[in-house]
């Protein structure tokens, strides 16, 4: 297929200040032009997008597929599907895999498979330390050469300061942006809940904002040192947003991403001791949660992210504490952004564009906006259709979502990637 | 909260004993009226009744406790079921076998109920979801979540010397951050009325939002005990010193240890309780605990009525109608 039109939808593209009804233009995988058809163009595909909203498509900054190492949770195959499913078109994915992804090898093996299941937007986080020990640099260089898009320790532990300066300076030599997941572990030890009214309540070891927001602060300061491009994952609290805006306001320049289901739950919403919602960071309190959707409003937190996290049934059957944290998220990401718009936090334009042009700017790729010359990663969805979470419409291997059986609205139709369409929703 | 339907069957009638939370007075009250009237009858030097003849009762403990395993052993065996203790610290789940699989291989042995101690809070809930809708399971102590027998036994004790709890001004001293027996106690109280709930301790030993459980905090014995009725010492566990929570022992004894100087800032007919084991010099004197105030081995004694009457009505037995 070299050739689509889509044509009828309403073209939703933030970056580029599009927000109107009409058709777009692909050709060789590439956007050729949006609302006035190319002389001598010839559709070999037309997709009729009425009623819908055709956007760029969707790019996690965080989200595990479990390969290689975990492939009892979930597998490469399995979450690009959802991905696809989901309206994401590329997708990262942090280096706590097993082995981690600290040699070229593995990112390699990670590329290949994306190319094998024809999903090759997976973008690979390089580890930031060896084997995510936190004592010596990662080659990231060569981690870099082989595909990574940029550095993590994910959620280990970086409690040595002098490790994570030298890193940063490392990292900003090669202009490698370094993705920093904020805890403070002798703060957070053991905690599985954050400390506030449900983990005094059920007796859950709690976890403090400031385990977070002191380790936001310290890497502020280095990232002022060493000029290193930072990047918080995950940001979970109120405290944490305040130091990003202060520094954001003081010249620099760094970004933030907040996992989807911050903006949704918080420690209120927990059932008691049930394990899908134990995640880390934890949810936390409804003025945090509050707070988070400001900053996203206001830009402070500059993306969404579906921290997805596949786990097999088994890792949740337990105690509470004993399970573990995580959420299977990638299928929810797009119904629980558009709630964002029915509830008057964001408008519909900036929603979208904090899944797609302000990752895109994070990473530095040339996606996440219709420009014409870009690759046709595209989403069209039908922002009304309202669908039921059960066995027969979730696609990830994962099926640990305190959403489960609840009834959503909004629902990707076509997702497509590089000029290919690769996933239809199936008619019922 | 809680779901009270898991703790409660259709009838809303006592299935599994989980926490005090989500649990109406009346349904406290009718423990209590049932536990009293296994008292009165051990009285008259009746050792057992066959209410529980022909079930199998599993002691299940993933923690060590003498105490609370004896007393609820002594308690089923008082009620002629058959009883089998299980100290699972280091065995099975230590090899890797998980909670579930344990609670499985244990179910298929024909178990009406399970008494169950864990190291996670949580862990009696997670159980009670899994198991057989026929078996009962009973809380003796899940994490820092709910010791809801201990706190049933508590409030028993208390009614033993005061009728009407509305009227009562209660202080429960030591650390509340890792008790899981403070938290069923606070529920307990409040539900049965109590005027005032206090809470003592150093800042270190308060979980964040105390407050929201219903207490007053306090971090000073001297406006902490102004005017209380009821004091009930927690135990301190002595690790609390090796890791930031605590100075010394020393320290601790003097701000918060409970000596018959410090019992005179209560009322002068306070009453003092201990779940036990106590640590003598650490949170209470010798002269205290072992004083004609201290109702610590009267408890020791109700938790043998009080478990007999939860389990009886867990297993939809009526103790009162003997």
């Amino acid at each position: 297929m070299k050739t689509i039109e889509i044509k009828n939808g309403r073209i939703i593209d933030h970056a580029n200040k599009i927000d109107q009804l009409g058709s777009l233009y692909i050709a060789r995988g590439k956007i050729i032009a949006l609302f006035n058809k190319p002389k001598g163009f010839k559709a070999d595909k037309i997709i009729n997008a009425k009623d819908y909203i055709v956007c760029p498509g969707f790019i996690d900054l965080s989200c595990r597929l479990r390969e290689p190492g975990q492939t009892q949770k979930a597998t490469i195959a399995s979450e690009t599907k959802a991905a696809a499913s989901a309206g994401v078109t590329s997708l990262c994915l942090p280096p706590d895999t097993q082995p981690v992804i600290d040699t070229p090898a593995v990112t390699e093996l990670i590329k290949d498979k994306a190319e094998k299941v024809n999903y090759p937007n997976i973008y690979p986080i390089g580890a930031l330390t060896q084997g995510l020990r936190g004592d010596k640099l990662s080659s990231m260089v060569a981690l870099k050469s082989a595909g990574c898009i940029a550095v993590s320790n994910a959620n280990a532990p970086l409690d040595n300061l002098v490790i994570l300066r030298r890193a940063m300076e490392y990292a900003a030599g090669h202009n490698l942006t370094i993705f920093y997941r904020p805890d403070e572990v002798s703060l957070s030890h053991n905690g599985c809940a954050h400390e506030g009214l449900m983990a005094t309540h059920y007796g859950l070891p709690g976890i403090p904002e400031a385990a977070e927001s002191i380790a936001v602060a310290q890497c502020l300061e280095l990232a002022e040192l060493t000029g290193c491009q930072i990047h918080f994952s995950q940001i979970s609290c109120k405290r944490s947003v305040i130091k990003i805006q202060q520094s954001k306001k003081y010249g620099l320049n760094v970004s933030a991403d907040v996992a989807i289901h911050q903006l949704h739950l918080s420690e209120n919403d927990i059932e008691p001791f049930n394990s899908f919602y134990h995640v880390l960071p934890p949810l936390r309190s409804k003025d945090d949660k509050k707070y988070l959707q400001e900053a996203l409003a206001n830009g402070t937190i500059n993306a969404i992210c579906s921290d997805h996290q596949p786990h097999d049934l088994d890792a949740k059957l337990g105690a509470f504490p004993e399970t573990e944290a995580g959420i299977s998220s990638l299928e929810t990401l797009l119904p629980l952004s558009l709630r964002l718009v029915e509830n008057h936090i964001l408008s519909l334009p900036h929603v979208l564009a904090s899944l797609s042009s302000e990752p895109a700017m994070i990473l530095g790729l040339k996606t996440g906006s219709f420009t014409i010359g870009y690759d046709a990663d595209v989403c069209i969805f039908d922002p009304q259709k309202k669908w039921k979470i059960n066995h027969k419409n979730w696609l990830s291997s994962g099926k640990n979502t305190p959403f489960w059986k609840h009834t959503l609205k909004g629902r990707v139709i076509h997702t497509l990637q590089k000029g290919n369409l690769i996933y239809t929703l199936e008619k019922t | 909260m809680i779901n009270q339907n898991l703790q409660l069957n259709s009838k809303g009638r006592l299935k599994h004993f989980l926490t005090i939370e989500g649990l109406s007075a009346k349904i406290l009250n009718e423990i209590l009226d049932t536990a009293e009237s296994f008292v009165s009858m051990s009285q008259q030097q009746v050792q057992k009744f066959p209410l529980l003849r022909g079930k199998t009762i599993v002691n299940l403990f993933f923690e060590n406790s003498t105490r609370t395993r004896t007393t609820f052993e002594l308690a089923a065996t008082r009620l002629s079921a058959d009883v089998i203790n299980m100290d699972i610290a280091t065995s099975a789940t230590s090899k890797g076998e998980s909670l579930l699989d344990t609670i499985n291989t244990l179910e298929a042995m024909h178990v009406d109920m399970f008494v169950v101690r864990h190291p996670l809070s949580g862990a009696a809930h997670f159980i009670a979801q899994h198991t057989s809708p026929h078996i009962s399971i009973i809380n003796a102590g899940d994490g820092q979540h709910a010791h809801p027998t201990q706190a049933m036994l508590d409030v028993f004790t208390i009614r033993q010397h005061h009728k009407n709890f509305s009227q009562l001004k209660i202080a429960i001293v030591g650390d509340i951050l890792h008790s899981r027996v403070a938290r069923s106690q606070i529920q307990a109280l409040n539900t049965l009325g109590a005027k005032e709930v206090r809470v003592i301790a150093p800042k270190t030993l308060l979980p964040a939002h105390i407050e929201s459980l219903g207490v007053k905090a306090y971090h000073d014995m001297k406006q902490g005990l102004n005017d209380i009725d009821v004091i009930i010492m927690l135990r301190l566990q002595k690790e609390r010193m090796n890791s930031a929570f605590l100075a010394s022992e020393n320290e601790y004894f003097n701000c918060f240890g409970l000596t018959e100087k410090k019992l005179k800032l209560a009322k002068k007919n306070v009453l003092v309780m201990h779940p036990g084991p106590i640590n003598r010099g650490v949170e209470i004197a010798s002269s205290v605990a072992d004083g004609h105030k201290s109702l610590i081995l009267q408890q020791v004694s109700n938790g043998i009525a009080v478990r007999m009457a939860i389990m009886s009505m867990a297993m939809q037995i009526k103790g009162t109608s003997l």
